[in-house]
């Protein structure tokens, strides 16, 4: 385990500033085929103001640390069964169920990637924005209302009083997630887990739709939590960034150092998968082989059949996060021979 | 209003002509639930590590459901009375001791006598036959003559299938006791055949709806676009590509509504234009007996009990297949 | 919504002819109305001739229809075989079925709905479990079996309800035969109720009502019921026909004198004025029912009114 990295977390970040930290989280699926282990021992912090980029393919367990951060994991067949997730200073998993469906909207709040489905097709944009206020702050609807308008302003969707009256599918993608962004910033969160907030969207949409997300962060103060699979986004937007693989962060990092150099053979291949305009007519580098089966995860080194470095200690012995540097982290036995390469 | 993608989908897709009486009622048409299982993230969809078939995963599945297992039992059983009755039964149904009328049961005749002092229990083997008749060809002639129609409209769709919806909702605007009153009424053949019959003129429009809907899914994949851009014509497109992607649909429904015929031969049986003696069923056993509930309720009983463990058979077997081969499962 | 109403009312003409001539065919081409009039005797040649001269049955089939229809519209349905005009009959019969039908309605929506939600919210309970079998059986039992069996033991052997009921059938006469005739209906609300509500519940609005923090009953009431509904609200508004046409078993079952027991004499005797007469109407039920269910359809739903 990653006890001894923990320790030296947290004896650098202070507790003041520290939004959001989950330690040591463990999540599973109880599912008829077995049980899949989707998330093992994650710790990760957020602080005030401060972008954390997660990365990671589907099955990585990204999403499901989010939504258990969020409390709104489908349980069952979802568990948590381990860990703690400290958000100012309280632990979630010990509140109880009333409390923190009060910290969920108000406190914290979640966009999510295809807001088509995400918004409720029967009701108005508006109900849905108002009913923010409506049933965390005892407001009248008509004030509501007022405010559902004042916030898609702010998210500048045009016509902004015309269109509080429509339905989601009258709106385009792009829209739709301005509307989605305006409902978790409604009540002035102190935490937004944006869950890939920009995949479902047109390329030349996707840039905006970013931008005004990381505006309103600024403006506001507000932690982020950005899970995505795109490095291109991260780059321009994100403080640190946690790469997870099978239920576990591999390598975490700030942003800029990461990019120079990966410690860990994962984040490597994942860099090296970008095409890029200096290397055309190469060959795009591909990670070889899939993901993990959930149910059945490798011994050792969750990464070590796909991982071009491997070795026999690799199959036995599961690397804990080594310390890198200062803020820097490594799951990798070898990890200086990745990083010095 | 738009047309459903999935024949799943839509609720008024059940519309079944009669609902109140035991006709056309179509369980099948409405959505399998998820069952419990790994959300997008947790790794769902690496969980399966060689690719499988959908009617391999589905008999893999079906294996192990205890309910279809039982029903299939069930099932082969009424097969084997239907085909065999002499080997359960040795007395002949249509003797009758009238001065045993309604009797309860005694040595050798365990469900008691009828009216007419016939054996309750031979009545009850020998009226599986009729039944599972009407049942099978019916549900055959339907399923043969729907999916044909429905399919070819949903393929081709145009004129063809405008008018084809048109029928069938011409036939869908008849309540299905109501036809069958009308139209058994005024023939006199008392075999299964009209009874078959009718069921095919008016039920096919149930199964006719859910093949072209579930062509015209099949038909906006991939595969079949790529298959067409490679030249493959209309009669191997339709054969080897989409049939067997609409067919799972068609035989959920067609396994239930084999149950639902079942009941209605006994319905129209009932209202005295369905079966009639000397044909022995249940039907016509069940609607004799209903009178006489307060004086030999055992006369009710087996023949009733036994009709709706054949229905409940057929409707169960067809749901544990709808589960099994409902590919939003996977 | 104009336009689509216009659309939908031109698209039942074709329905409505070829529905009505379909019975209209069956009573007049295959039966033999003459003969049926002068039940087992055997009618006078020269009356008989001029009885069909007189109901236009020697000419082609459509210009009887033509004509038939073309009374109808002038409000003359004919005469029932007691000699009493088709619309009396209509008038005293289609009251007391649409009474029924309403307490048929009325326990889909109360018992139906209020299961379905239930077992849809705790899928793979003991309860849900149990409502399951019993809607399974419900359908599997004939509704005549079913029907007559509470009658013996609510109106026979409990005595809480009167066995038959009377002439002007009031609304509580018509509990048990309402209930009898829901039936099967109401095991399909169940299954459709819970299969929706099952779905939604794992839809993902309603994952983002609840990521908004919003109170358990509201997300349940507002975001998942009020979606889950809409196929229910719409089967049971075109239940509405079928049920009024199915009720032909629970009318004889508990001599209900409706449209069911009515268009039974009319079939027995091959009366075909009353036959036609009744499905006619029948049939203009059902299909204002489904418009009905169209519109109401469009108004649950805004992505078909704006469509």
């Amino acid at each position: 385990m990653s006890t001894e990295y923990l320790a030296a977390e947290q004896a650098r970040t202070p507790d003041s500033g520290v939004l959001l930290d989950v330690r040591d989280l463990h999540v599973e699926f109880r599912t008829r085929d077995g049980v899949a282990k989707a998330v093992n021992g994650v710790n990760y912090s957020v602080a005030e103001g401060e972008t954390l980029a997660v990365l990671g393919e589907s099955g990585s367990g990204k999403s499901v640390t989010a939504q258990a951060i969020m409390g709104i994991l489908d349980s069952p067949p979802g568990f948590v069964t381990k860990g703690e997730i400290v958000f100012q200073g309280r632990d979630l998993l010990k509140l109880g169920a009333e409390e923190r469906r009060k910290v969920r909207g108000a406190k914290m709040a979640m966009i999510f990637q295809d807001a088509l489905s995400s918004l409720n097709p029967v009701l108005t944009v508006g109900e849905q924005l108002g009913e923010m206020f409506t049933t965390h702050q005892g407001m009248s609807k008509k004030d509501s209302r007022a405010k559902a308008v004042e916030l898609m302003d702010r998210v500048r969707i045009p016509a902004a009083a015309e269109r509080v009256k429509q339905y989601p599918h009258q709106f385009s993608g792009g829209m739709r997630q301005r509307v989605m962004i305006a409902m978790a910033m409604a009540l002035e969160p102190d935490l937004i887990i944006a869950d890939e907030p920009t995949t479902a969207l047109d390329v030349t949409v996707q840039a905006q739709v970013m931008d005004l997300l990381a505006e309103l962060q600024r403006e506001l103060n507000m932690g982020l939590i950005l899970i995505t699979h795109d490095l291109g986004v991260v780059a321009d937007v994100a403080d640190k960034i946690a790469v997870m693989y099978a239920g576990r962060i591999v390598e975490t990092a700030p942003v800029h150092e990461i990019y120079k150099a990966p410690a860990h053979p994962y984040t490597k291949g994942l860099l090296q998968s970008i095409p890029r305009l200096d290397q055309k007519g190469q060959e795009l580098y591909a990670i070889k082989g899939l993901p993990p089966n959930l149910l059945r995860i490798p011994p050792g080194c969750a990464f070590n059949p796909r991982c071009p470095q491997a070795r026999d200690r690799c199959r036995t012995e599961v690397p804990p996060l080594y310390e890198v540097g200062p803020v820097r982290a490594s799951a990798c036995h070898y990890w200086k021979e990745t990083l010095g390469e | 209003m738009p047309e459903p993608q999935n024949p799943f989908d839509d609720g008024r897709q059940a519309v079944a002509p009669g609902g109140g009486a035991g006709g056309g009622f179509d369980l099948a048409a409405e959505e399998a639930g998820t069952l419990d299982k790994v959300p997008g993230q947790g790794g769902g969809g690496d969980l399966s590590e060689k690719p499988r078939s959908l009617w391999s995963d589905a008999w893999r599945d079906l294996r192990r459901n205890p309910i279809f297992i039982i029903s299939a039992l069930i099932i082969l059983f009424l097969i084997f009375i239907s085909l065999w009755p002499g080997v359960l039964a040795s007395q002949d149904p249509l003797q009758a001791d009238l001065s045993k009328a309604q009797q309860g049961s005694g040595p050798g005749h365990p469900f008691g006598y009828d009216q007419q002092g016939r054996d309750v229990y031979t009545r009850v083997i020998y009226g599986a036959r009729a039944s599972v008749t009407v049942g099978v060809c019916a549900t055959l002639g339907v399923v043969i003559l729907g999916s044909a129609l429905g399919g070819l409209a949903g393929y081709f769709g145009g004129w063809w299938d405008a008018i084809l919806s048109r029928i069938s909702d011409v036939f869908f605007g008849i309540p299905v006791i109501l036809g069958g009153l009308v139209f058994l009424s005024v023939i006199t053949n008392s075999t299964v055949w009209p009874v078959v019959g009718f069921m095919i003129l008016l039920g096919w429009p149930q199964i006719a709806r859910i093949a072209r809907g579930s062509v015209i899914t099949a038909k906006q994949n991939d595969y079949v676009q790529a298959a067409r851009a490679l030249g493959a014509g209309n009669k191997r497109i339709l054969l080897r590509h989409i049939a067997p992607n609409a067919l799972a649909p068609v035989i959920v429904v067609g396994t239930i509504a084999l149950g639902t015929y079942i009941s209605l031969e006994a319905t129209l049986s009932y209202l005295g234009v369905g079966l009639r003696p000397p044909t022995v069923s249940w039907g016509i056993d069940i609607s004799d007996a209903s009178s006489q509930i307060r004086n030999a309720p055992h006369m009710l009983l087996w023949p009733a009990g036994a009709l709706s463990l054949t229905v409940l058979a057929f409707i169960m077997l067809g749901d544990a297949v709808r589960d099994a081969l409902d590919p939003k499962l996977r | 919504m104009g336009r689509y109403v216009i659309r939908r009312l031109l698209q039942m003409i074709p329905v409505f002819i070829g529905s009505t001539f379909l019975i209209f065919f069956m009573v007049y081409a295959l039966g033999d109305p003459v003969a049926a009039l002068f039940g087992d005797r055997a009618p006078d040649p020269a009356t008989a001739a001029r009885i069909r001269a007189d109901l236009h049955l020697n000419d082609p089939l459509w210009k009887q229809y033509l004509l038939y229809m073309g009374n109808i519209f002038r409000g003359d349905f004919g005469t029932a075989f007691n000699g009493q005009p088709v619309t009396e009959l209509l008038r005293s019969a289609y009251p007391i079925t649409i009474r029924l039908t309403i307490v048929a309605i009325l326990f889909e929506i109360v018992i139906g709905i209020t299961l379905g939600v239930v077992t849809g919210m705790k899928r793979g309970r003991p309860i849900d479990t149990g409502a399951l079998l019993l809607t399974l059986i419900v359908v599997s039992i004939p509704t005549f079996v079913i029907g007559y069996v509470l009658q013996y033991l609510f109106g026979v052997k409990l005595k809480w309800v009167s066995p038959s009921v009377s002439p002007s059938a009031p609304f509580n006469e018509l509990i048990l035969p309402g209930l009898v005739l829901a039936l099967v209906s109401l095991a399909y609300v169940t299954r459709l109720t819970r299969t929706s509500v099952a779905e939604n519940t794992r839809a993902d609005y309603v994952r983002t009502a609840v990521a908004k923090g919003l109170p358990r009953r509201r997300v349940v009431v507002r975001h998942l019921l009020r979606n889950s509904l809409i196929p229910v609200v719409t089967f049971i508004g075109t239940d509405i026909g079928a049920l009024m046409g199915g009720a032909i078993v629970t009318e004889r079952i508990y001599n209900i004198h409706g449209v069911g027991f009515q268009l039974y004499q009319g079939i027995l005797r091959n009366n075909a004025p009353t036959v036609v007469g009744f499905v006619t109407i029948l049939v203009l039920v059902f299909l204002l029912a489904n418009l009905l269910v169209d519109l109401l359809y469009a108004v649950l739903d805004p992505r078909i009114r704006y469509a």
